[in-house]
Order: structure tokens, then C-alpha cells, then sequence
């Protein structure tokens, strides 16, 4: 039986959430940064048109946005996060089967369901109606078609934001496959095209029509498998319960160049303590701890210093205290003074579930049940009262090193403070 | 993180815990309701009779995912019962019709009024009615389904 899968996603997803709160931006240049107000990592159409590119530094960029007066906006990952929960559950509804891709993209397995373009025009209303965000839905056989249809509904007018290339017949979606850069194929990075273009292939089309053998030599299976994929034959099939990260990460620019010790330790604490937040909930324990510093490799002129440490633990945790703790021993040793740093981070790695764990009989600090539930009643303060409510001392209360947001939104759907007022 | 695992501490004799408090998500608290009065100093069959639980959340919000909340400002919805600074709940999901309060965005401007024919119509005599014109962008954009004020 033919398949039918449908990928979903937000056009210009963050700057969709704020204009939803924020009804006077609509129509106009929108771009949002991204940490530290750095780069453009979202832009409206207006401000594409303009030719903001995607990546583009916010700081190269000011020339054109005040003669254009874009609006740069700091990211609000809290609403972005919400408003992503929010579409995902309503696409829920439409399948038993979904595939969360990305905060902004799912896909949804339609296979037996009937008037599919229909039913995808259902799911941009509801969607559009329900929380005021724009979607497009691509429907084809893999999801590989699922994404270039996809890339058709946007692109391409006459859709009106749902393309159904299983509603199409074979020449009539190979017309359209021959108006697609091969570039836009998922999968097919930069470096690909330049190499496919050598050997003749443009679109998307010639790229279906080529011989998978003589491409899985040239690339390698996974080339192989995107040709398969445009003929139809599903070869990535929809992964139902997204695999726990087997690696977590907490690094941020900091807003100044910080030179204390105690600063840095701050730092560390903190973003340690994010990253232990993040691996109780996916309900797995870290065997190795990574920290690292360095200082801002964009100032050649500046002295320049960079320095990291793994750390293998005696036995797996959880425990925020015990891996700051092993945390700031190892800053100890990497921190050398007089250097100006631009930023620090922690990763922790080597995860594995909690529930397989076994642990040193002789240990001490190992993850036991009262630490545990030490742990998940600092967690659920959290979520409760707002980040950061309860924490360790070392963490420090006045974040000078913190990164610059000037220009976020309100929390307008998880903070009291945050609603939107109304007349 | 399981959510049950939330139990308030009840191994100190001294503490008189007469109901054990669940959180099923951060979202709600939750207020135990009783069918009948359990007579004291008896192995307390209690639970057996717990019917339901309530809550806010449960009582005011229907649907989760289209629901959102406003802050209102001014006094132009007055006689309506909508009062400066109370908090209102907006559900995007309804079909707005005649005669309800709802959110609507004027010229990029929130406002929450009553829905008339071609108009949006305030709850104070002090204001006077919004009518659609032509080049005006005006939309609904959800049904104001209830209101929340705190005294304390």
C-alpha cells in the first residue's frame, strides 16, 4: 500500500510566536536573534525580502534595519517552546503516529486516511485558529517527498499552503520535482550540491532519475537511500518516541568578558545545574563530566587562552551537587588569570537510563532515593515559582557575566507577569 | 520524573496529616472532595469515598491548548463584570458568536468588548462602540469563557 506521510511545519516559526502576542509587527521587517542577540536566526518575509539572510550577524545588518527600521527582537525560547507544545498536541489529533522533528516541524503517518489535501487544509485552520500560528503541509510517499512537498506548499502559491504530491500524477510531479534545485532535497547539504552538480544532476528531479548504485559509490548509502526515497520506496521510517540525547550540553556566550574565578564559577554552577535539570527528566544518569572555558577567538589581539577537562565518575549520578562539585574542581585547574573569557559550558555525556543503573555498593553521594527526591523537589519548585527559585549557593545571585536579551518579548503564556494587556 | 512521586512527608507522628496531596502535573492544585463526612477515631475508610478532585484549572479552562490569558486594562467593560487587572481566559477554539465578550484585535491593538452586528460594543457608558469600517483590520481572535481575581 502506498503510504502517505505529511510533514507540518511553522513558517518563520519565532517570529510567527511573537507577532501572535505582538499584533504590530505584523506586515513588517522581523528578525529574532539569537543568544546574546547575535546572529538573525529567524526572519519574516518582509525581512527576507530585504535580504536579511538566515545566520546573518545582527551587528552587520544595522545599516539596512534602521534604514528599513527591522525589528531586532532577542529570542523568547519560554513562549517559543509553549506555542511549539500547543501545535504539536493539536497534531496529535490528526494521527495516531507523529514524529516531533523539531520545535517547529513534525511529521504525521496519514497512510489509509482519505482526502489528505483536504485534511491537511483541517489542520492549517484548526492550527491557525487555535493559536494564530501559519503552517504549510507537504504530503508524499516518504518523508523525504513529505519535505519537498512540503517546501512546495511554502513556495508555490497555487497550493495555498498544502501540497499533496500522492493527489498528483506521475508527470505532473515530475514537473514540479524539475522546478526543485536539488539543494532542497532533505539531506542534501551544501557540500553535496556542488558535487552533484558536477555530475549533472540540478533538480530534484534528476536526482530521482539517477542510478542509486553509481551514487552510493560516489556518496554513500545514505545518498542511495534519498534516491530511493524520491521514487517512493520509504526507506527512514517516522521514529515514534525520539531517542534520548546520549549527550548533554549547557554552554553560553557570556553578555561581557568575565576574568574573576568566582564569576566563572557562577557561570559553571549554573549551566551545570541546567544540564542536570534536563538529564532527570529524560530520567537518565551521566557517567562522564566535561567543562571548558576559553576566551573570544574573534579578538586575535587579545591574549588567548582555551582549555577543557573530561571527567569520568566514579559511579553514574544525577545529583546537581555532586556534579557541580566535580564541576568547579575541574574550573579550578583550567582557570588561569589575566584572561579576558567570552564563554564556558559543560557537557554531560556517556548517559544511560536510570532504571539500568548499578551502582558502587561503596560509594558515597551516588544517586540514592533521598537524593533523588531531593533533586525532583528542587526541580518542581522550579517549574513552579520560575527558573532558578531554589538553587545552589554557588551559583551566585547577580549574574553580571549573564547575556544580553535587551529586546525579548514577554513571557506572554508562562508568567503572570507576562499577559498580554487588553483594553 | 514520575509524577507521582510526590507525596507529602507523613512519617512524623506529631503532624496530624489528615489528606495526603498529589500533584498529577505542575499545572493545578488539587482540593479533595468528599461525598459524605467520615465519622473520626475509626481506621479512616476515607479514600473509598473519594469522588473527584477539583480544580481551577478543570473549572475555568475546557481546552488546554487553545486557551490563553489576558490582563485587562481600563474600565470599559465594567458592567459586564470585567474589572481592571483581573485576569481573563481566552479560548481561541470557540466559535465566536453575537452577544459574547470577546478578544478581538483592532488596528494591532488588543481590546476585549461585547460582539454586536458589525461592532464591538463596551460595558460602560463612558465608551462608545467600535464599528467595523472598511480598511480596518479587525479580527476575533477568541471567546472570553471566564474571568479570575484574587483578593489576597
Amino acid at each position: 500500500m502506498k503510504r502517505s506521510i505529511a510533514l507540518i511545519d511553522v513558517n518563520n516559526f519565532y517570529v510567527s510566536c511573537e507577532r501572535v502576542f505582538n499584533p504590530k509587527l505584523n506586515n513588517k521587517p522581523v528578525v529574532v536573534l539569537s543568544n546574546n542577540d547575535g546572529c538573525a536566526i529567524s526572519r519574516s518575509n518582509e525581512a527576507k525580502a530585504l535580504g536579511i539572510k538566515m545566520g546573518e550577524p545582527w551587528f552587520k545588518c544595522q545599516e539596512i534595519a534602521r534604514k528599513h527600521k527591522i525589528q531586532g527582537l532577542s529570542s523568547n525560547y519560554a513562549l517559543y517552546a509553549d506555542m511549539s507544545n500547543r501545535v504539536m498536541e493539536i497534531l496529535r489529533g490528526f494521527s495516531p503516529n507523529q514524529e516531533v522533528y523539531s520545535i517547529d516541524e513534525c511529521f504525521l503517518d496519514l497512510t489509509g486516511f482519505k482526502e489528505l489535501t483536504a485534511y491537511g487544509q483541517e489542520m492549517r485552520g484548526r492550527i491557525f485558529k487555535w493559536t494564530g500560528l501559519p503552517v504549510c503541509v507537504g504530503i508524499g510517499a516518504t518523508k523525504t517527498l513529505a519535505k519537498l512537498a512540503n517546501h512546495c506548499a511554502k513556495k508555490m502559491p497555487q497550493f495555498n499552503g498544502v501540497c499533496n504530491f500522492n493527489a498528483l500524477a506521475d508527470d505532473e510531479l515530475n514537473a514540479l520535482l524539475m522546478k526543485i534545485e536539488v539543494g532542497e532535497v532533505w539531506g542534501v547539504g551544501r557540500r553535496l550540491t556542488s558535487k552533484l552538480l558536477t555530475l549533472g544532476i540540478k533538480t530534484a528531479y534528476d536526482l530521482k532519475q539517477a542510478d542509486p548504485e553509481y551514487l552510493r559509490q560516489q556518496f554513500s548509502v545514505v545518498m542511495a537511500k534519498t534516491v530511493s526515497e524520491l521514487n517512493g520506496t520509504v526507506c527512514i521510517e517516522l521514529e515514534e518516541i525520539s531517542p534520548p540525547r546520549k549527550q548533554i550540553l549547557s554552554s553560553r556566550s557570556f553578555g561581557q568578558p568575565v576574568r574573576d574565578y568566582n564569576s566563572l564559577a557562577e557561570a559553571i554552577t549554573l549551566y551545570m545545574s541546567r544540564a542536570a535539570e534536563k538529564l532527570r527528566v529524560q530520567e537518565s544518569l551521566a557517567n562522564v563530566v566535561q567543562v571548558y572555558i576559553r576566551t573570544n577567538p574573534h579578538k586575535p589581539d587579545e591574549p588567548q587562552y582555551s582549555n577543557g577537562m573530561t571527567i569520568p565518575l566514579p559511579s553514574p549520578t544525577d545529583d546537581t551537587r555532586q556534579l557541580v562539585k566535580i564541576a568547579l574542581w575541574a574550573l579550578k585547574y583550567l582557570y588561569k588569570r589575566h584572561y579576558a573569557y567570552a564563554k564556558a559550558g559543560v557537557s554531560l555525556g556517556d548517559l544511560m537510563p536510570r532504571t539500568t543503573a548499578q551502582f558502587d555498593m561503596f560509594a558515597s553521594g551516588q544517586s540514592t532515593s533521598r537524593s533523588q527526591s531531593l533533586m525532583s523537589t528542587i526541580d518542581r519548585i522550579n517549574a513552579k515559582m520560575g527558573r532558578e527559585s531554589i538553587k545552589l549557593a554557588s551559583e551566585g545571585m547577580n549574574y553580571s557575566w549573564k547575556i544580553r536579551s535587551g529586546r525579548k518579548s514577554p513571557n506572554y503564556t508562562t508568567s503572570w507577569d507576562g499577559l498580554v494587556k487588553t483594553k | 520524573m514520575n509524577p507521582l512521586s510526590f507525596i507529602t512527608n507523613s512519617r512524623n507522628p506529631n503532624l496530624n496529616v489528615a489528606e495526603i496531596y498529589r500533584r498529577y502535573s505542575n499545572r493545578s492544585a488539587y482540593i479533595p472532595l468528599y461525598s459524605q463526612k467520615v465519622p473520626a477515631g475509626f481506621p479512616s475508610p476515607a479514600t473509598d469515598f473519594v469522588e473527584a478532585r477539583l480544580s481551577a484549572d478543570d473549572y475555568l479552562v475546557k481546552n488546554p491548548i487553545s486557551t490563553y490569558f489576558v490582563r485587562v486594562k481600563g474600565d470599559s467593560m465594567m458592567n459586564a463584570g470585567i474589572f481592571d487587572g483581573d485576569v481573563l481566559i481566552v479560548d481561541r477554539s470557540i466559535e465566536p458568536s453575537i452577544g459574547q465578550v470577546v478578544l478581538a484585535e483592532v488596528d494591532g491593538e488588543f481590546t476585549v468588548k461585547y460582539l454586536g452586528n458589525n461592532k464591538l460594543i463596551p460595558a460602560n457608558a463612558n465608551f462608545q462602540p467600535i464599528e467595523f469600517k472598511d480598511g480596518q483590520t479587525i479580527s476575533v481572535i477568541g471567546v472570553i469563557t471566564g474571568s479570575m481575581r484574587k483578593f489576597v
